[in-house]
């Protein structure tokens, strides 16, 4: 019971709830940036690796409020549980979305998550486990979902059996501009299960006249209007029911079917000549059409209740070749399945470059095994089963050419080593030399530095001498030493006058300008941290050099080592499920056609004996006339 | 109404309700089945892509030299963007064409990586050409150069590209 409307409103509740990932004011992280370009091209792989590395990131720095992400941290948390989700990785989207709803977030972004977490278990067909998620949200909800948060409680009502509360939801939401069409819709849908058939009518007659534009909003509407003239038909109401299927656009989605059934209300009405109108129409449509098909049968069959039997003869004649050779097209079909023809097709690349890839793989020549592909598409099921093979062979090449890439990277590392090994013994070398004077001019730099500091409380002006003036000194020293003792020695003594002098000079010159020559000492120091600062980057740079030189083919085997087996391990795994999800694609595409060919076969044999009595009738209608 | 016409609309008004395929419960359970074991082998090999990018870029493109250039259109431009051609140092380093796809989510506010390299600390110099047509159908070309400070950390050079009745410059270079 909760699982048929659930799956009808799949449609509705897909197209109101496809919102892309959304960029903020202005971005700030260009790899962020990146993310969203690949996501917004459907690349959800490369969108969710470009994303888990940036979120990997940004939690695993100490201080992630400097990270660029942090502008838009919110908005990639749940975007990388929207990209899962897209990529049909319901889990994980489950789990990303859990972590947010779990973790210290305003109650605004809290109610965000607990929406998605709901949105995620409904369309896993858990309606139980989505209510519960949506029964989380409490106080503000953010203006952009509140009216899905709505929609998707009526759905979810809906799915657990529960149409009365899904009709109080959806009735609140009749205005809701968003939701226009889709709610009108659910609401029908609502009431006709909640056995208020009468309500549920006038609800769908609304639902099939709303103004919508877009694509989405016209196939619901086209949808409204094919169920209420099914259900205007089987209560007898041919002429509301003719009313309402003429609503529904000729090239939509709803289209054959719509036109099949208006003719079948027209011709249990009575009225045979108008059903000739929508059948006439439907039997030039594409053959492989189940309502086309059927249309075949049904046009000449309304010729014969107009005993109009030659057209009728004619028109069943031509059935039964389109028949004949629709049949051996499934034939032919389920022979190229059978060979392994389909999955090869399905995964031509030149075709999945256009959006409307099914509709072009149909159309190629020589490719029988997909003529009836996108009857198999409607299902749901196959649908997914198909998308999981796809994504299978798109994961498959990517194992593929990283595992030829571990070849190149070896190649790249090897190279490397036998360029920069014979040369690092040099480079050690001149760092060794290098670290060594760096070494002695951070000594004397140091040594100077602490000389000035003393200088400050205890004045030494003779440390201040220049060089010429400590070579007199010296000298002055030396003479004073070879002078001898006797004071009465003249000669001496005017030498010793002498020396008094010039020392007495020189210490006149270091004291009056101490000062100044204490300032030049400080400046001389800064020239020299100039200078050592010049070795130090010199250093730096060799370090890093030296680093980049041994980092560029030390220690890659082990993670590449490991890479290779990870890529062998999942290849393996990806081989295997392929071979599994293409054999039951094969299956279920043959079981599908070969309840087609049943068909074909029922309505030949039918055509046939129809061909036949209604030549039968038209010539017993023509004597009936030349006798007269 | 003959007993074989009647049959026949019997049979063909009751062929309504069936649908295009329905799958047997044996299937969809396969089917569900396999879709957990593929969701599964897609967090493995999304962790493997993880490691094996983090391996790329300390191998190819170690942090001292790496430079990357990224492209954006300014917001709500409608000019169609043809190409992008890069050239650092005058060196062609990237020529872009892009596909309708790719220009949509440039104009959604997604931003490409169209080069990843590698360039000495310094300064270089960066030349930015765009072809394309404005939304009156006017072909544009426009070229612009730039210098850049490469130093010890990654380099992400980002071009912002606009059509001239936006009022922004053609191609603005930002730093991040």
């Amino acid at each position: 019971m909760a699982r048929a409307p659930s799956r009808l409103l799949v449609l509705g509740l897909a197209a109101s709830f496809a919102a892309g990932p959304s960029l903020g004011d202005e971005l700030r992280d260009l790899y962020f940036g990146e993310a969203l370009f690949h996501a917004y091209q459907g690349d959800y792989f490369d969108a969710l690796q470009r994303l888990d590395t940036e979120l990997g990131q940004y939690h695993g720095i100490d201080e992630p409020q400097y990270d660029s992400l942090h502008y838009h941290i919110g908005a990639a948390e749940f975007d990388v549980g929207d990209f899962e989700l897209n990529y049909r990785m319901h889990h994980r989207a489950g789990r990303a979305i859990k972590a947010v709803l779990e973790g210290d977030v305003e109650p605004a972004v809290r109610n965000e998550a607990a929406f998605r977490l709901a949105r995620i278990h409904f369309q896993k067909d858990q309606p139980e486990e989505a209510l519960h998620a949506l029964q989380r949200i409490e106080g503000p909800v953010p203006e952009h979902i509140r009216d899905d948060v709505e929609f998707l409680r009526g759905n979810v009502y809906m799915a657990l059996g529960r149409p009365g509360d899904a009709v109080e939801v959806l009735e609140a939401l009749q205005r809701s501009k968003a939701l226009t069409g889709f709610a009108a819709y659910n609401l029908g849908m609502a009431l006709l299960q909640d056995g208020r058939t009468p309500e549920a009518i006038e609800q769908l007659d609304r639902a099939g006249q709303v103004d919508v534009s877009d694509p989405a909003g016209e196939a619901i509407r086209d949808k409204a209007n094919l169920i209420l003239g099914t259900m205007l038909f089987e209560s007898a109401d041919y002429d509301r029911a003719g009313r309402s299927l003429d609503r529904v656009r000729l090239e939509g989605p709803f289209s054959n079917q719509a036109l099949l059934r208006a003719g079948w209300a027209q011709v249990t009405a009575g009225n045979h000549e108008r059903a000739l109108v929508p059948w006439n129409l439907l039997a030039a449509r594409d053959v492989t059409d189940l309502a086309v098909q059927e249309a075949l049968l049904a046009a000449p069959h309304a010729y014969g209740q107009l005993s109009v039997h030659g057209r009728a003869a004619l028109m069943y004649g031509q059935a039964l070749e389109t028949y004949s050779h629709e049949l051996e097209r499934v034939d032919a079909s389920i022979a190229s399945i059978r060979k392994g023809h389909f999955l090869e097709a399905l995964v031509r690349e030149e075709i999945r470059q256009v959006p409307d890839w099914v509709v072009r793989l149909r159309t190629l020549p020589e490719t029988p095994e997909t003529y009836y592909l996108t009857t198999l598409l409607a299902s749901h099921d196959f649908h997914t089963g198909l998308q999981n093979f796809l994504d299978l062979e798109d994961l498959r090449v990517r194992l593929v050419s990283w595992r030829a890439s571990f070849d190149a990277f070896e190649d790249i590392i090897g190279l490397r080593e036998r360029n920069y090994a014979p040369l690092l013994p040099d480079v050690d070398a001149q760092f060794r030399e290098l670290d060594s004077q760096i070494r002695l001019r951070m000594e004397q730099r140091e040594h100077l530095e602490r000389r000035l500091h003393d200088m400050l409380t205890a004045p030494r002006p003779e440390y201040l001498a220049d060089a010429d003036e400590r070579v007199v000194l010296e000298r002055l020293a030396l003479i004073e030493s070879g002078l001898s003792a006797d004071v009465d020695d003249p000669a001496q003594q005017a030498l010793r006058e002498r020396v008094a002098r010039i020392r007495g000079m020189l210490t006149w010159r270091l004291r009056t300008e101490y000062h100044e020559r204490f300032t030049q000492a400080h400046e001389h120091l800064r020239e020299l941290n100039g200078v050592i600062d010049t070795m130090t980057r010199r250093y730096d740079s060799l370090v890093r050099t030296r680093q980049a030189a041994t980092h560029s083919y030390v220690g890659y085997d082990v993670p590449i080592g490991r890479l290779r087996t990870r890529v062998d391990a999942a290849l393996e795994k990806v081989n295997r499920l392929m071979a599994r999800q293409g054999h039951l694609l094969e299956t279920v595409a043959i079981e599908e056609l070969q309840a087609r060919r049943e068909r074909l076969v029922g309505y030949q044999s039918q055509a046939r004996f129809a061909v036949a009595d209604s030549y039968d009738r038209a010539t017993r209608q023509q004597t009936s006339e030349v006798r007269d | 109404m003959p007993i074989t016409s009647r049959i026949l609309a019997c049979v063909l008004a009751c062929a309504w309700i069936v649908p295009g395929w329905a799958a047997t419960s044996t299937d969809r359970d396969q089917m569900k089945g396999l879709d957990e074991q593929v969701q599964e082998v897609k967090s493995d090999v999304l962790g493997i892509a993880a490691e094996l990018s983090r391996l790329e870029e300390k191998l190819l493109y170690p942090s001292n030299t790496q430079v990357a250039v990224f492209v954006a259109l300014a917001a709500g431009d409608t000019m169609r963007l043809d190409a992008v051609k890069i050239q650092i140092d005058g060196q062609p380093v990237a020529h872009y064409i892009y596909s309708f796809k790719e220009l949509d989510a440039l104009r959604k506010g997604g931003v490409q990586r169209i080069y990843a390299g590698n360039v000495t600390t310094g300064q270089h110099q960066i030349e930015v050409s765009v072809s394309g047509k404005l939304p009156d159908g006017e072909d544009y070309d426009r070229t612009e150069r730039f210098a850049f400070e490469k130093g010890i950390e990654p380099k992400l050079v980002g071009v912002t590209l606009a059509s001239p009745e936006t009022g922004t410059p053609a191609i603005a270079l930002g730093n991040w």
